[in-house]
Parts: structure tokens; C-alpha cells; sequence
């Protein structure tokens, strides 16, 4: 069975439980998706299942063709499955997939930091604020040794490009799932930005 | 406040009125019956004193309450939709002349009083 789905990132906000803790929670449209092709062992060499998800107006002829007479999508993802009964090109993929207290990996591409320093990219600590220190406060400090060895350390973490990166929140809880407006929440926070794409999928184990 | 622009945040959050809490105001003196969980047995716990602030935004909405308790000041913050909160019970409505009573926390005794409203 899928075990997948493609949503857009609405929004957060919070919500009571039953205890009467109040739980961060993202909402999540999610779907409704459409299997757009699935890929068998014989034909493919992998077996996978392909979805579409959201309005787009204008596509290829090649992408017009492989959508059929099913609507044009802006979004395309496969998900591996190990079974693919009942799955069918042009079935749709709904919320109802995922039930409340399920554990959900959801994946998304991070808001950019853009050329970010060490303290914000690897939560360096900077150096002193006062004693008579200048332009040092968010510097990274020693990046190694003198003559030997003479070089910096392969990997060493310094300023550069931060977020706007496949991520994923893996074993979120999902607290409900509405069906009537394909509504997913999850308890805590996902990657992305708002209205991003974001791929929710069963946790493995 | 509504975080979420393009659904109606209410019908995901679901908070619903909890029926015996009243319409307070800054400045009334209430009695707050809310449930205390102390490991693993609960029980209701009153807290009686004047409303100094009542913020409100959807699930976020909170009122604080300040008393002198064995002569020391004392604030707790009730979230009005929390199912861990029981009743209100209205004791007094007090006229006041702001939204924030925080002068209150300066004073005691008998600068800390409050008129009562009147009623017209």
C-alpha cells in the first residue's frame, strides 16, 4: 500500500489536548493526490508508485502526454512500495491514509539563511562581548594549527550557504486527519516555508 | 491571532466557550477553580484574587491574577480555553480606569484597593 502523500505547508498554530497541554501543531494540506504511473519490477526494475499534486497552467507537450486525461500537476514525487495491490493509475490519494497517533517523516526544502556566519549556521558561541574586544563578537576563531600541518582540516565548519536544503522531520505524531478538507495536523514544526511542497510519508520501524 | 490565512483557524484548533467561565474584566475580583495534576492524582485547586490583564488571540487567550498570599505577591496566568481550567466564579466587578493593572504590583494594602462598580 502507499504509504505517502504530497501537501502544501499552511501555516502553525496550537491546540489544547485532552490534558490540557497545548501542543505547537502545523496544518498540512495534504493531497488529494492522483497516482499518475506506477512502476513495476518488469518494466522499471523498481517497483514504485507515482503521485501527482497541485494546479499548474502551463506544462510541456511531453508532460501533457504523460498526464493523459488526468489534470496537469505541478508537483510529481515516486514513493518505493513493496506491494502494489490495488494501486492503479488515476486512483486518488487522500488524507484518510494517515490516522490520528500515526508517526509521519515529513520532508521539505528549509527556508534560506542564504551566506550565514558560523554562530547562526553552527551555533558557535563568538567571542567576548566586552574586554576590549573589536570585530571579534561573531568571528569563528582558530581554524587549526601553525606550519604543521599547514592546511585546514577537511570539513572544518565555517560561514557559508545555510538552509534552502532537503530536510525531514522524521517520527512527528499526527494528531488528526481531516478528511472533508484533506487537512493534516502534525504536533511540531515541519521544513519549509509556507505554501512550500512537502512530502508526508509513513515512518519506517 | 490567526497564524493561518487560508483555512478558518478555528475549525482545526477547535476551542469551544467553556460555559462557566463568565465575561471578566480588569480589575474584578474572581475565584478560579483549576485542575492541578500533582503526579498522578488531580484535584481542583481555587485561586482568588483581582484580574490584572486579560490578553486574548484564539487558543492563546489568557487572563492573570494577582492576590497577596502570606504577604507576598502572587500572579498566575489561566489560559480561558484550557480544559484544565473549571470555573470562574465572579465575586466582584471593580471599576478601573485602564486594561493592565500593573501599578497594582507597586502598591498594598490600602492603596491597592479597588472601587466597586456602581450600577446605573
Amino acid at each position: 500500500m502507499l504509504k505517502g502523500i504530497l501537501g502544501k505547508k499552511l501555516g502553525m498554530t496550537q491546540r489544547f489536548s485532552e490534558d490540557g497541554t497545548l501542543h505547537a501543531i502545523t496544518v498540512i494540506q495534504a493531497g488529494p493526490c492522483t497516482v499518475t504511473q506506477v512502476k513495476t519490477l518488469e518494466k522499471d526494475g523498481y517497483q514504485a508508485v507515482q503521485i501527482g499534486y497541485g494546479d499548474v497552467k502551463r506544462i510541456s507537450k511531453p508532460m501533457k502526454g504523460h498526464f493523459g486525461s488526468m489534470g496537469p500537476f505541478r508537483h510529481l514525487r515516486e514513493f518505493r512500495v513493496d506491494d502494489l495491490e490495488g494501486v492503479e493509475r488515476g486512483a486518488r490519494v487522500e488524507v484518510t491514509i494517515f490516522e490520528p497517533g500515526d508517526k509521519v517523516d515529513v520532508t521539505g526544502v528549509s527556508k534560506g539563511k542564504g551566506f550565514a556566519g558560523v554562530v547562526k549556521r553552527h551555533h558557535f558561541s563568538g567571542g567576548p562581548k566586552t574586554h576590549g574586544q573589536s570585530d571579534r563578537h561573531r568571528a569563528p576563531g582558530s581554524v587549526g594549527a601553525g606550519t604543521t600541518p599547514g592546511r585546514v582540516t577537511k570539513g572544518f565548519r565555517m560561514a557559508g550557504h545555510m538552509g534552502n536544503r532537503r530536510v525531514t522531520a522524521r517520527k512527528l505524531t499526527v494528531l488528526a486527519a481531516d478528511q472533508e478538507r484533506g487537512l493534516l495536523l502534525i504536533k511540531g514544526a515541519v521544513p519549509g516555508a509556507l505554501n512550500g511542497l512537502v512530502v508526508v510519508r509513513k515512518s519506517e520501524g | 491571532m490567526s497564524r493561518l490565512k487560508s483555512i478558518d483557524e478555528a475549525s482545526v484548533v477547535m476551542i469551544e466557550p467553556n460555559p462557566d467561565v463568565p465575561e471578566i474584566h480588569p480589575g474584578d475580583t474572581v475565584k478560579v477553580h483549576a485542575k492541578v495534576i500533582e503526579g498522578t492524582r488531580e484535584r481542583i485547586q481555587v485561586f482568588q484574587g483581582t484580574v490584572i490583564r486579560i490578553r486574548s488571540g484564539g487558543s492563546d487567550a489568557n487572563f492573570t491574577v494577582r492576590r497577596i498570599s502570606h504577604g507576598v505577591g502572587v500572579e498566575r496566568t489561566f489560559l480561558f480555553y484550557s480544559p484544565r481550567l473549571q470555573k470562574v466564579e465572579l465575586m466582584r466587578l471593580g471599576r478601573v480606569r485602564r486594561a493592565r493593572l500593573y501599578y497594582l504590583r507597586g502598591r498594598s494594602g490600602k492603596a491597592a484597593r479597588i472601587r466597586e462598580k456602581g450600577f446605573s
